[in-house]
Parts: structure tokens; sequence; C-alpha cells
């Protein structure tokens, strides 16, 4: 009598693992790698390869401690997503502790205490970012590489590779550079500063020719334009759904939209800007997806997505911090389970309005 | 060049094309039914053997109607009704009957049933029978007649009595027949086969279904992805759109073919949950059950046999055969060549809902459609499962709108009763869900073991139930004894009393007296007389009789309690005879428990 393999059905798999999810994700970030590469230098890259590694050894000990196996999980790739997205999220010459601790903060508290992949209710990446603009403010807002299209009107440079690793590992900046020569303030933070201030209205910065570029932020539009590129590609190729991007980006639009243009244009900036400034297509297309911390069903994902865009708005024109994905996403994030409850698809043969049965029996036993 | 099949198809029928709705989610697995679709249905050849399993269709299982030893014809009744759900099973081929036993059939479980084992002759000698005198104007009772007759389940794999479906209760009007020749499992093909040589049988099948229901309208769905067959049916069906017969092309999205997803396809009606299509006036038979309505109607042939696709690249001669039920299924794959150095992976049934076949030894029944035997890699094994990442593709997926990763999370975590919640019992296992998981959780054997702990519990419930009946019983039975008990050393104490104060009076009184007083009496006068006539063991009778009282309110109690339930002869007068009947009672209700217990059962069958 022969022994045949005894499986259960189906017995058919399509390819796509949750593996190459996350591979797939990571392939659309390269061209917004890419063009910041380009605006920031060296620190894009150094950044990149620390946290992937940190991630890597982090991820690797705490399944050892946790008597998980560690192979398939590296292999699934979220640490490296995890660690990538925050890469690209912090300052390009961010110190080496830095990452260090938000790495750690990311893998370790945000994930693996929480269970692993799959179990964790918050965005790692976002947890850590949050984490670390909160403690090291200085270092979050005032390390960005001042972006090479602005360094003829800035008089600022960028840094080679060496120099690079030599400033985020050790502190230590070539002879006869200072700090101020390679750094200048985000678009954002640069708007928010002189806008909060009072010292200048939107026309007045506009004239400086510094900050406003075509679309929105000097530089850091191109930034934006890439990871949008990225995300359509993820949408055509399934990897993420449209409906949390679309409700994120249409509400930020529509927010600032009445508030830029109609309330008050010369304290508020256009949406235009909104949307292509700071991290707003990383977030809508790659942190605010995630998954695993966003809601599974399309009205949930809808709401979920609406969320995060007002939230951006607020925090952006009311809050304290010049950019606002990660608080607008973790605030999103606590509201998963209700959303996920409350937006349940009508199943096939019943009716809008009905019960569900669970219900029908607690009340029948009342 | 189906497109432009298509579009001609459009021009022929002109103002009948039919509008078509969609289903939610649903995948798009490969086909891969062309290996099977290269020749014409071939005859499978008669075993020396066959084994045909009393339980072949849904329901209780037939009871045999032959002996060991008897001489069958083809065609002969072998196994009866048993109950209202059930079919008839006949003698595949003419033989002897050499054994009933249990023996191997093709279930998931891998268990044995019981089966009639028939040493067939080689004669093939048809039992004498005869179709409808008149089957165009038959009347519809007899259409149900020669279809119960004929033992017809689906044949599209649920196996129920066609019979069964075509009584409808006068209250439900029946608007609509669907014949679902959508096919959609990859691989299988026995369907298009035989829309394409048989199309006639099919359609005046589906007509006497029709009849017989009395229904307005029969459509007939059939996937995209067989062009040929459509148009085959097509001009089959050409000279009956006058009578609401009419094939529509739906796409071929899994699980199209599922009975729900057809009708919505076709209607975009839904089936109510829990309730079956005839409470929305539609029923759904396969076309290889229409074909074999047709067989029992016109030439009163039982359903002895049916097609199957013998497919998977470790087949030779993969195609559709026409085999006999009882065949074991080794001789059939043997008949196509397979090569069982080759074979990795063997299945009953499609790859999306088919399960692994344990035994070659297990014989054709009724329900199995298809067998693939596949060599490695040809079918997927899924690696090991990583932890859920709620990416909601299964949500995407499923047909029926539900949410295969929530319902994951409860199965996992055993919280049946929010299984339900989120309707668990809507589920119709087509495995869309596992089969996009990029995780590869094998959800469906979750919900299926939600599903079979849910009942395991109601059982459970059930069983518990019993035995606490059984327990007040056992203490109705306690009392009972200890009351006899204390009755019986009462009369004991009484007549040893008696007996005594005979014995003190026996020299004054005379010899009738004493047989006056050896009379048989009641209790209670014997106590009273214990008592007047004994005054020193007063204490013990008293305490005897005071014994007797808190049992009866005890009796009584418990009839109380017995009459809330339901109303029952209340029978106080005497003792005895008021036992019996409880002995009475307590085995009447368990006969109606078992009875009711069976209703549950055909209930479920139904459903």
């Amino acid at each position: 009598m022969p022994m045949f393999n005894i499986q259960s059905s189906p017995h058919f798999k399509p390819a796509l693992t949750v593996s190459q999810i996350m591979q797939g994700v990571l392939l659309a970030l390269l061209p917004g790698i890419m063009v910041m590469f380009w605006l920031f230098g060296w620190g894009v890259l150094i950044n990149l390869i620390l946290c992937i590694t940190l991630a890597l050894i982090f991820e690797a000990a705490s399944l050892k401690l946790r008597n998980r196996p560690i192979e398939p999980y590296l292999k699934d790739y979220s640490a490296v997503l995890t660690a990538a997205l925050l890469a690209l999220a912090l300052p390009p010459l961010a110190p080496f502790w830095l990452l260090a601790i938000g790495i750690f903060f990311a893998i370790i508290i945000a994930k693996q205490l929480y269970g692993g992949l799959g179990y964790n209710p918050f965005n790692p990446a976002m947890v850590a970012y949050a984490i670390l603009i909160i403690s090291f403010p200085t270092e979050m807002t005032t390390y960005w590489q001042s972006p090479s299209v602005l360094h003829e009107q800035l008089n600022t440079q960028s840094l080679g590779l060496l120099a690079s690793l030599q400033f985020q590992l050790f502190g230590q900046l070539p002879e006869g550079l200072t700090f101020d020569s390679l750094t200048a303030a985000t678009p954002l933070d640069t708007v928010k500063t002189l806008l909060g201030s009072g010292s200048s209205t939107i026309s007045e910065i506009k004239a400086q020719g510094i900050t406003f570029g075509v679309l929105a932020g000097k530089g850091v539009e191109w930034v934006n334009l890439a990871f949008l590129a990225g995300g359509l590609w993820m949408i055509y190729k399934r990897y993420i759904n449209w409906h949390i991007p679309v409700s994120m980006l249409a509400t930020l639009f529509f927010m600032s939209l009445v508030f830029g243009y109609v309330v008050d244009s010369d304290s508020h900036v256009s949406p235009m800007f909104q949307l292509f400034s700071g991290a707003t297509m990383l977030g809508a297309f790659f942190i605010a997806t995630d998954p695993i911390t966003a809601a599974t069903t399309i009205k949930g994902r809808l709401i979920f997505g609406a969320g995060i865009g007002f939230f951006i708005y607020v925090i952006r024109a009311w809050g304290g911090y010049p950019d606002a994905i990660a608080f607008a996403v973790l605030i999103m994030n606590m509201v998963v389970p209700l959303l996920d409850y409350y937006t349940q698809p009508r199943v096939y043969g019943h009716s809008k309005n009905e019960q569900s049965q669970g219900e029908q029996l607690k009340d029948e036993q009342v | 060049m189906s497109e432009s099949l298509t579009r001609k198809v459009t021009q022929q029928v002109g103002q009948n094309i039919r509008k078509i709705f969609s289903f939610h989610g649903g995948v798009k697995p490969p086909h891969r039914k062309s290996m099977s679709l290269q020749h014409d249905i071939m005859q499978g050849s008669i075993p020396p053997k066959l084994y045909l399993p009393l339980a072949q269709h849904l329901g209780q299982a037939a009871t045999p109607a032959v002996k060991v030893g008897d001489k069958v014809l083809k065609g002969q009744l072998i196994a009866d009704l048993d109950g209202p759900i059930s079919a008839r099973i006949h003698a595949p081929s003419s033989g002897t009957v050499v054994a009933i036993t249990k023996l191997p059939i093709p279930h998931p479980s891998a268990l044995t049933a019981e089966c009639i084992v028939i040493e067939t002759d080689g004669n093939d000698e048809w039992i004498e029978h005869q179709g409808a005198a008149t089957p165009q104007t038959i009347a519809r009772e007899e259409i149900r007649h020669y279809v119960e007759q004929a033992g017809i389940v689906g044949l599209g794999g649920a196996v129920f009595p066609s019979a069964v479906k075509l009584d409808v209760s006068p209250d439900k009007k029946i608007h609509t027949v669907v014949i679902n020749a959508a096919e959609c499992e990859p691989y299988i093909t026995c369907d298009d086969m035989l829309m394409r040589e048989r199309a006639e049988e099919v359609i005046l099948g589906a007509r006497l279904i029709q009849k017989a229901l009395n229904a307005k309208s029969c459509l007939i769905g059939i996937e995209d992805n067989k062009p040929e067959a459509y148009q085959i049916l097509l001009k089959a069906t050409a000279n009956y759109s006058q009578d609401g017969v009419q094939v529509v092309q739906i796409p071929a999205i899994y699980p199209a073919g599922g009975e729900k997803q057809l009708i919505k396809v076709l209607t975009d009606i839904e089936v109510p949950t829990q309730g079956l299509p005839t409470d929305v006036g539609i029923i759904c038979h396969n076309v290889g059950t229409a074909a074999a309505v047709y067989r029992a109607v016109y030439h009163g042939e039982p359903l002895i046999s049916r097609i199957i696709t013998l497919t998977g690249e470790a087949v030779k001669k993969p195609g559709n055969y026409e085999a006999l039920f009882g065949t074991p299924l080794g001789f059939l794959l043997d008949s196509v060549e397979y090569d069982p150095e080759q074979v990795h992976r063997l299945l009953i049934g499609g790859p999306m809902m088919g399960f692994g076949l344990t035994d070659l030894r297990a014989p054709l029944i009724k329900s199995c459609n298809c067998i693939i035997a596949a060599v490695n890699n040809e079918l997927d094994t899924p690696p090991p499962a990583m932890p859920c990442i709620r990416c909601g593709r299964c949500a995407e997926s499923c047909p029926m709108s539900l949410l295969p990763q929530q319902m994951y999370w409860f199965s996992k975590a055993r919280d049946l009763e929010k299984v339900q919640d989120y309707n668990i019992f809507d589920c119709i296992e087509c495995g869309c869900c596992s089969y996009v998981c990029p995780s590869n959780i094998p959800l469906v054997q979750y919900f299926r073991y939600a599903k079979s702990e849910i009942w395991g519990d109601e059982s459970d419930k059930q069983k518990a139930d019993l035995a606490r009946e059984r327990h007040e019983f056992q203490e109705i039975r306690k009392v009972r004894a200890k009351a006899e008990k204390a009755a019986a050393a009462a009369k004991r104490k009484a007549a040893l009393a008696k007996k005594k104060a005979a014995e003190e009076k026996k020299k004054a009184l005379s010899e009738a007296e004493e047989a006056e007083g050896n009379k048989p009496e009641s209790k209670k006068t014997a106590t009273k007389e214990n008592n007047t006539a004994k005054k020193n063991d007063s204490d013990k009778t008293e305490s005897s009789s005071a014994e007797e009282d808190p049992i009866k309110a005890a009796m009584q109690r418990v009839k109380e309690k017995k009459a809330q339930n339901k109303p029952q002869p209340k029978n106080t007068d005497n003792l005895t005879e008021a036992q019996q009947k409880q002995i009475e009672e307590v085995d009447a209700r368990r006969a109606k428990t078992n009875e009711s217990d069976k209703e549950k059962q055909e209930d479920d069958a139904n459903v």
C-alpha cells in the first residue's frame, strides 16, 4: 500500500508570501532612497545600513531569548522593513546612538515584547520615532543635512562617505567644517517656526526663495514624489490597498484646502505643500499601510486613513511638532480594534441591520 | 477565439442575453483542465468486485435489500431508503453478493464503512427496466417517483438525495431552477465533457426538473472557460427558450460553482443565512444530476455509474471515464496507466476542496467527480505557517464576505462564542482564504476545527442533559427503594407483632380468629393494628410511618417537577402502580429523545 502525502485543502498556493510582500515594499522604497541619497548624501545610506544591521541583531537576539526559530523570522524581512522605515524617517546626520536607541525600541519594545511579528498593536518604527523625538528633540530636528539643491544658496555642503561615518559614529567633523555649514532646517520646521513666532507670513517666506520649491518644500518634494511613485507601484502590484493612502491624503488635502486657502492663506500652507512635504508620502504608502497595525476591513481602512490625515493636519497646523506622521499613526493604531469591530462587512445572506448570531444567542439567553 | 464566439452568441440569442451579477471575492487558480479534455468520455471496464457503501449520500444510510449469496442483476435494488432523507442503491453490474461488511471508503477520515460487495459475473445483465411511456407529458409527482426509484443524488459533490429536493413544500413557490454547469474547481472536466457529448440529456433532464418544480425559468450557468460546451448547450436549448430555459455564461472565478455564489451571479438573489435556496424560490441542481434524471425518467435506468475525471501528471492517459459505482479507485487508476512511482499526492475532488486518498481499495461512490494523481511539485505544499500579519487578503477573497482573519484568531483561542459572532457557520470552506494567505495559515482547517468543536459542545450539552435526567431518575429510584424497604420492614414487623400478639392470645382465642388476623391487609391498617397491638415497638413504627411521609413528599415533588415539563396523568392511588408508570415513562422519554435526536440529524442533513 503506497503512502501518500496527506494535506488539508486547498492544495494550490500562489507564490506570494509574507517575505515576498515585505521585499516588494522594500523594493518600492528604492526610488525614494535614491532621491534622498542625492539630496542628503551618504548619511541616508549609513542610516539604512546601520539600522538594518542593528535590527537583525536585536531581532535574532530576542527570538533566541524567546526560544523561537530565528531563521524563518529573519527571512520574513519584517525587521528589515521596520529598520528601513525608521532609518528614512531619521535625520541623515543622526548619531549612531540615536539609531541604536530607536531600533531597540522598535524591535525589542514595540515588536518582540508584544509577541513578535503580527502581534504588535503599534507601528514599531513609529513608536521608536515618537520616543526619539520626545527624548532627543535637538538631534531629531537639527541634524538634517542641508539638501544638495540648497548648497549654493545656503553656502553649505555634504559630507563624503568617510567623513559622514566619522561624524555619525564618533561625532567628529572634518577640520574646517562647522555643524552649521552642513545642516538646514526642514521646510516644515522652517514654516512652523516662522509662522508660529508670527514673524513672517507665507508670502514673505516664499519671497526668500529657500523653503518653497515647485510643489512644496524645496528638495523634499522630490523625495515625496519618489515615494508616491513607489506607493503607486505597490498598489499596482497589490502589495497594499489603495484605501488607506487615498483616504489619508484626501483628508489631509481637504483639511489644508479648507484652512489653508479658504480660511487664511497667509498663515497656513497650501494643500500641495502639505502633501509633498515632510514624510507625507512615506507615511501614506509605507507606514500607515503596515497591515499589522492598520484596520483590516475596507470601511475601517478608510476611516483609519482619514483619521491619520486629520491628525497630521491638526498637529502640523496647531501642535508642537513640525511633522506628525508618527503621532497620527500611533493615535489611529489605538482605535484599530474598535474600527475593525464596528465596520464588519455584511455577510452573504444576512440582512443589513441584522444582529450577529452570537448576539442573538445572548439575547435569547437573557 | 472565445471572444469571437461570445460575440456570435450575442447576435444569435439577441434580446435573450442575460445580465449577470457578481459575488464578493473569489480567486483565480490555474485551470489545468486541458489535460483531461483530450479525448471523449471512455467506458470504464467492469472490475471483478464492486464495493458499494450504504452511505453514498447525505442523510440516513440505505438499508441492505439483499443478503450474502443473492444473485443480482445490473440495476437491481440492493439497498433501500431508510427514513425521509436517504437514497436507494442499485447493483452497477450483474453478479453475486459475497459480503456485507465494513471496508475502506473515500472519505477524509480514512475510516471504513458498511459496504455491499458484489462479485461480478462479467455478463453485465440488465434487470428489466422501463422509462415513462410519455416522458414529455409526464406528471410532476411521477418525475419525483422516478428520481427516488433511481437513487439519484446531487452529483456536483454534495450528494443530497435529489428526490427530496424535488419535493418542495407547497408554501414555497419555486420560480427558477438553476442548473450548475460552472465546474469551477481546477482539473475537473467531467461536467464539461458530459455537456459536450450529452447536451440533449442534460437539457431534457433540466426540463424534467423544471417541470417537477413547476418553475418558470431554468438557468444553466456555465463558466466562460468552457466555450465548446457553451456552444453545444446553446444549440441544444435553442428550442426551449420559450420554456424559460437559458444558458448563461459567467466569468470563471472560483468558487462561481458554489450554490450560493452561482445563484447570486445568475439572479442577484442571496440565499438567506441558515436558509435554503427554496426560501427564495430557487433550486439548484448539477448538470450531472440533470442527465441522471433524464436517464431515470426516459429509460428507467437507476444511477449506477458516473463520469469521473482521472487526471494529474502521474496519469499517462488522463481523461473522463464513465465508471461503475463500487469500482475500486486503484482499479480505475490502473486503467489510465498511472505511475505509482511518480505519484506524490493523490487527491479526490479538486485541488481547492478535495482531500487526500489514503487507500486505493476505496471504491468510486456517487460523490467522486475527480481523482488527481499529482507528481512532486505539481500541487503546492505550503511552507510552515507564519504569524498572521492582518493583511486582510482573506477577507477580500471570501465569497461569503466573512472576516476569516478574525475567525482565525478566535478559533485559535477556542473562543467559540466569538467565532459564531463572526458567522463561522456561513463559511462554505471553499478555501479561498487559505489560498491567498501570505502567511500560509491553514485557515479552512481552523474553521473546520471550530465548527466541529461547536458541534461537539452542543452534543456534549445534550449528553449532559441526558445524564442529569438519568441522575434525577436514579435519585427517585433510590428514594423509592428506601420506601419499599421501609414498607417491607413495617409489614414484616406488623406481621411479627401480630404473630406475637396472636401467640399471646393463642390460648385464649379460637382458631377462626387467628385465621382472620392473617388476612392480607393494607399497610396502614397493619401499622395501626401494630400500634394498638404492641406499644413497646411504638417508637420504631412511628419513625417508619414518619419516614414514609417525606418519601411521599419527595415523590410528589419529583412528579410536580415533571408535570412542569410536560403534562401527564397523575396516579397516586396506588404506590406500586405509580412506580410502574414512572418506569414506563422513563422508557418512553428515552425513546422520545432518541427519536428527536434522529429528527435533528435529519434536519441537519437537510440543511
